[in-house]
């Protein structure tokens, strides 16, 4: 019993410590990801910048339509 | 029945000279039709037939009064505008006032996409031209559907339906699915409300300028679901569905899915397959409110008391519509359903999970995932001009300066054709519709055509007195299969029409 109880809980504290070990793993690769994917929306801004119409303000209050359907 | 069946798009450009907020958008708009016309190389320049025009006639089994129509509802009184047929069967003309294309009639969501995108290529290659014309300042031109300061302007679909379907069921079953699918068919807009006054990035660029639920009108009062009854085809038999609730799309998952889904779903109705009503209380305030809340988290309340997400609904859709193809056709579906089925559930499954996954396949994931980046780097607030900027230069149709022209170039959209697919349908008409006769008739004898429209073409033959009109009033007939022969061995316009007439 008590090596049974003494057992189940070394296989709890194994379970915790490969827990303990995966968790900071895993947590790199989301952060990798993340960080991946800021740094392709970033070049896409750099691409953005340069085509980017000058004077925003005055070109968005340009742009006047007519209704239509 | 399936994703296939006759339809098509409309789209109305948003047009303006930099510099000139005043400039004439009707002369403008004109200047942008008659450049790309010119650059047809025609002698002669068929004009429209409006004989089967009917724009004020109602599905609901009425007409509207002409004296009691608003003007811009009169839309089959020729303004002497400018308005041209082109050779793959799309008509390119001035509507109000914006330049408009509407495609020739396709009979799937993958050839909807490929010649709605034509249409994109065309009004670039228009502004081009234009700018060669010496004296002429540039004419920018925008897929898009708002200016920010109140006006709205269309992008339509079209269905053609079985007319034994009774309108109440379509209202019924249609008007749930439209105030949902702006989550995976929205183009995405900086500023709320229908004059941009409140600061904000809400999903649709339409969604602000609907008013009501049915009705006849496209210019005011926009309707969630539109009468306009006016098949371009046998009344007895067919009804085209007029849906003005759309975005215009750029990216191609989006119009794909657009136009695939919404013919899915009409495919149900016809067949009376929806078991459940999905009625929604409130719709119009619900679609404002969907459309204002980009996290997706917005409940929807339908009429039997459930609450569910935009996203949640659009899955209910989707899985009728899994449950109605197996039904019919079990593992013998056609690979084009089968795609649009596939990927409206991935999409939607997406958007559940982390939204931001689908940026490289929906507009307004898309637009969002720049604004946000912008934001961030420069800590701007929504109320900054250069964040308006973007949502517009988005639609720019230039190569060069359109954020969506852009990005796709880079190859940062999933795709569902080709540039050399798009290009092609530039110039030549789909195969398997009455475009196709329309399309050949105006690259083979262009100065003997005096007309056209969706159901006819109008020959000026030598030796005849009086124009022969060719009507086209089957959608499905008038394909390459039926008449390539025949055209192929009419050297002329009057062997043609001998051929037809005699024949």
């Amino acid at each position: 019993m008590a090596a049974d109880e003494r057992g189940g809980q070394q296989h709890a504290n194994r379970d915790k410590q490969e827990v303990e070990e995966t968790a900071p793993e895993a947590s790199n690769d989301l952060q990798e990801r993340q960080e991946k994917i800021s740094e392709d929306v970033d070049s896409m801004l750099d691409e953005i910048d340069e085509v980017l119409e000058a004077n925003s303000e005055d070109f968005v209050r340009g742009f006047v339509q007519k209704g239509g359907q | 029945m399936s994703v296939w069946r006759i339809m098509g798009t409309e789209t109305e450009y948003g047009i303006s000279v930099p510099g000139n907020p005043g400039a004439n958008a009707m002369l403008i708009s004109s200047q942008i039709v008659n450049s790309y016309a010119a650059a047809m190389h025609r002698a002669r320049r068929a004009r429209w037939d409006f004989e089967e025009e009917n724009p004020l006639r109602d599905a609901r089994g009425f007409d509207l009064a002409r004296d009691i129509a608003d003007a811009s509802q009169l839309t089959d009184e020729d303004a002497g505008l400018a308005n041209v047929i082109l050779t793959n069967g799309a008509r390119l003309y001035v509507d109000h006032a914006h330049p408009e294309y509407s495609s020739p009639e396709v009979t799937n969501p993958r050839d909807a996409v490929i010649w709605d995108k034509a249409g994109e290529w065309i009004m670039a290659e228009a502004s081009r031209r234009a700018a060669e014309i010496p004296g002429t300042a540039p004419i920018n031109l925008y897929k898009n559907n708002t200016d920010n300061k109140g006006a709205s302007y269309g992008s339509h679909e079209n269905y053609l339906m079985q007319r034994t379907t009774p309108f109440a069921d379509i209202v019924r079953n249609l008007t749930p699915f439209f105030v949902s699918r702006q989550v995976v068919t929205g183009a995405g807009r900086v500023g709320i409300g229908q004059d941009g006054r409140a600061h904000g990035f809400q999903i649709s660029q339409r969604a602000d300028f609907f008013e009501v639920e049915v009705g006849l009108e496209t210019t005011l009062k926009r309707p969630i679901i539109n009468t306009r009854d006016e098949p371009h085809a046998d009344p007895e038999r067919y009804r085209r569905l007029h849906v003005i609730i759309g975005d215009a799309n750029l990216a191609e998952i989006s119009i794909y899915l657009k136009m695939g889904t919404t013919s899915l779903v009409l495919a149900m109705i016809e067949e009376r397959f929806m078991s459940t009503d999905l009625s929604v209380e409130a719709p119009v305030r619900t679609l404002h409110q969907v459309s204002h809340d980009p996290t997706l988290r917005q409940l929807v309340t339908l009429r039997s008391g459930r609450k569910l997400t935009a996203v949640q609904l659009q899955m209910e859709y989707c899985e009728q519509a899994r449950k109605f193809v197996e039904d019919r056709y079990g593992s013998d579906v056609d690979d084009v359903t089968k795609d649009v089925l596939e990927r409206w559930e991935s999409v939607l499954t997406r958007l559940e999970s982390d939204p931001m996954t689908l940026s490289k396949e929906l507009d307004w994931v898309a637009k969002y995932e720049i604004l946000q980046g912008y934001r961030k780097r420069d800590s701007l607030d929504w109320d900054s001009s250069r964040l308006e900027l973007v949502d517009l230069q988005y639609s720019d149709v230039r190569p060069a300066k359109g954020l969506y022209q852009r990005l796709a170039a880079r190859g940062r959209f999933e795709r569902i054709t080709t540039d050399e697919r798009i290009r092609q349908a530039v110039d030549h008409p789909p195969e398997d519709t009455r475009a196709y006769f329309r399309g050949r008739c105006l690259d083979k004898y262009a100065d003997s055509v005096a007309a056209a429209s969706w159901d006819s073409v109008i020959f000026d033959v030598p030796g005849r007195e009086s124009l022969q009109r060719v009507p086209t009033l089957e959608p499905t007939r008038g394909t390459k299969q039926h008449v390539q022969a025949l055209i192929d061995r009419s050297r002329t316009a009057e062997d043609l029409v001998r051929a037809l007439t005699e024949g």
